[in-house]
């Protein structure tokens, strides 16, 4: 079957299975190999995407269900050069250790802080429940969160997230 | 892991969804949310040849009031539930649940359709929707029909949805004045089923009497189980804390749990005993009665 998909802005097409995985589509066709596979069973979220927005588990639905839609990635979170302030919070505040989670917990913590601009630790906590994380204890990635988020108001004082 | 191949259909209404699945009968599933049937797929544990895809049908997403009723479409999310201001304000049991279920991703695909037609006990909604009195609304090749939740679950993974039937509508009766509810769930961290939970949802009389009650309890039994003598021993009686003990005593008579990595069988029915006196006694303070 045909798919055709805007990831990160660009528009992609891909003839696949009907039961080719999302995640094998963004990593394995278009070779965006940022989004993580960890468990594969719909627990760890180190294969987060967002979808239209929101983010997704992206071992956990088919590639032809994204037909028309919107996905960003990891990938996407660069700017022309310039890091996206979630990236220089778990940078700043070391939110990683080996990485295999990190892009997961970016795309869901950037959907988060989309709609939640000043959130508290437990506010945090709560939205990265479905990403686990064997190294940090979360507890800097909970600080970087925060950095993103001071970094993000500072940037839009309207209160938008980019 | 990599699902078995199936004929992907996507149909655009629900005539066209409920014409598939009587032409391919037992040989499709419905896909909706997919947070249970994928992983199930990838498993193995099922190899359907054909899945039908209803989430390409507009007007199913809905979560609004009308006629008395919250009306949940086929393809309501969690995340719907959760954001929704009518749910959040008068139908606390369901505000409850919603959060507790799976985990935050998962919710922003997962149905609550979806919740009670894959009839797994160790769901949430099940046990919910039973103490909530709901029904749901079965639509097949010749049109709709009501069910109530309480002769839906026939039993592990089997519901009254006959194979040529989607569930297109989820009805909760509206709250009457003075009416409150609770869920209460054990688990082990966040994403793992229950090892117990309890769902109670009660009006009270203006004597502070209780009028209606429902409990119900997920993931101890083959179906979830609707704890009837429990009910029956509340209705008409102020709900002080002894008869509250006694109440959550009869629950945890009713449950029906097996041992397994989450506890023994005795454990599990002292879950069900504690969590039905939590259950109710913040089912009762929601409603504005006693202390």
């Amino acid at each position: 079957m045909n798919v055709q998909v805007t990831i990160n802005g660009e528009k992609l097409s891909a003839d696949v299975e009907p039961r080719l995985l999302l995640v094998h589509l963004i990593r394995e066709v278009f070779r965006l190999t940022g989004t993580h596979i960890g468990c594969d069973t719909t627990h760890c979220g180190a294969c987060t995407v967002l979808l239209d927005g929101r983010p997704v588990k992206s071992c956990t639905m088919f590639a032809v269900q994204v037909h028309h839609r919107d996905i960003q990635t990891v990938e996407g979170l660069e700017q022309n050069g310039a890091l996206h302030p979630l990236q220089e919070g778990f940078i700043a505040e070391h939110g990683l250790q080996c990485g295999y989670c990190t892009p997961g917990m970016l795309m869901t913590t950037k959907a988060f802080l989309a709609k939640h601009p000043s959130p508290s630790e437990d506010e945090i906590r709560w939205a990265i429940s479905g990403n686990l994380c064997r190294c940090t204890g979360y507890v800097n990635i909970v600080k970087a969160v925060q950095h993103a988020a001071a970094k993000l108001r500072a940037a839009a004082p309207a209160g938008g997230a980019r | 892991m990599i699902p078995a191949g199936f004929d992907y259909h996507a149909p655009a209404t629900i005539g066209e969804a409920t014409a598939l699945l009587s032409r391919l009968g037992e040989d499709a599933k419905v896909l909706s949310g997919g947070q249970s049937l994928i992983p199930l797929l990838k498993l193995r544990l099922a190899s359907p040849r054909h899945l039908v895809d209803i989430n390409r049908i507009p007007g199913l997403a809905y979560v609004k009031e009308a006629d008395g009723a919250l009306r949940i479409g086929a393809l309501a999310r969690e995340v719907d539930l959760d954001e929704s201001e009518v749910v959040r304000g008068r139908y606390p049991l369901l505000a409850d649940a919603t959060r507790v279920i799976a985990d935050p991703l998962v919710r922003n695909l997962a149905t609550v359709a979806g919740n009670l037609a894959h009839g797994d006990p160790a769901n949430d909604h099940p046990a919910v929707m039973l103490a909530l009195g709901a029904e749901v609304t079965a639509t097949g090749p010749t049109g709709e029909r009501r069910i109530p939740v309480g002769s839906f679950f026939k039993g592990p993974f089997e519901t009254a949805l006959k194979p040529d039937e989607l569930l297109t509508e989820i009805r909760v009766p509206a709250p009457a004045p003075r009416s409150g509810g609770a869920y209460m769930k054990l688990e082990r961290k966040v994403g793992d089923f229950a090892t117990a939970a309890v769902a109670a949802q009660v009006t009270l009389a203006a004597d502070g009497t209780v009028a209606v009650v429902g409990i119900a309890l997920t993931n101890v039994g083959l179906t979830p189980i609707k704890a009837e003598k429990a009910e029956a021993s509340l209705r008409g009686k102020q709900p002080d804390e002894a008869t509250i003990k006694e109440a959550a005593q009869l629950a945890a008579d009713a449950a029906r749990p097996e041992a397994d990595l989450r506890g023994s069988v005795e454990y599990k029915k002292d879950v069900i005993r504690v969590l039905t006196a939590r259950a109710l006694r913040k089912a009762i303070e929601r409603a504005g009665g006693g202390k």
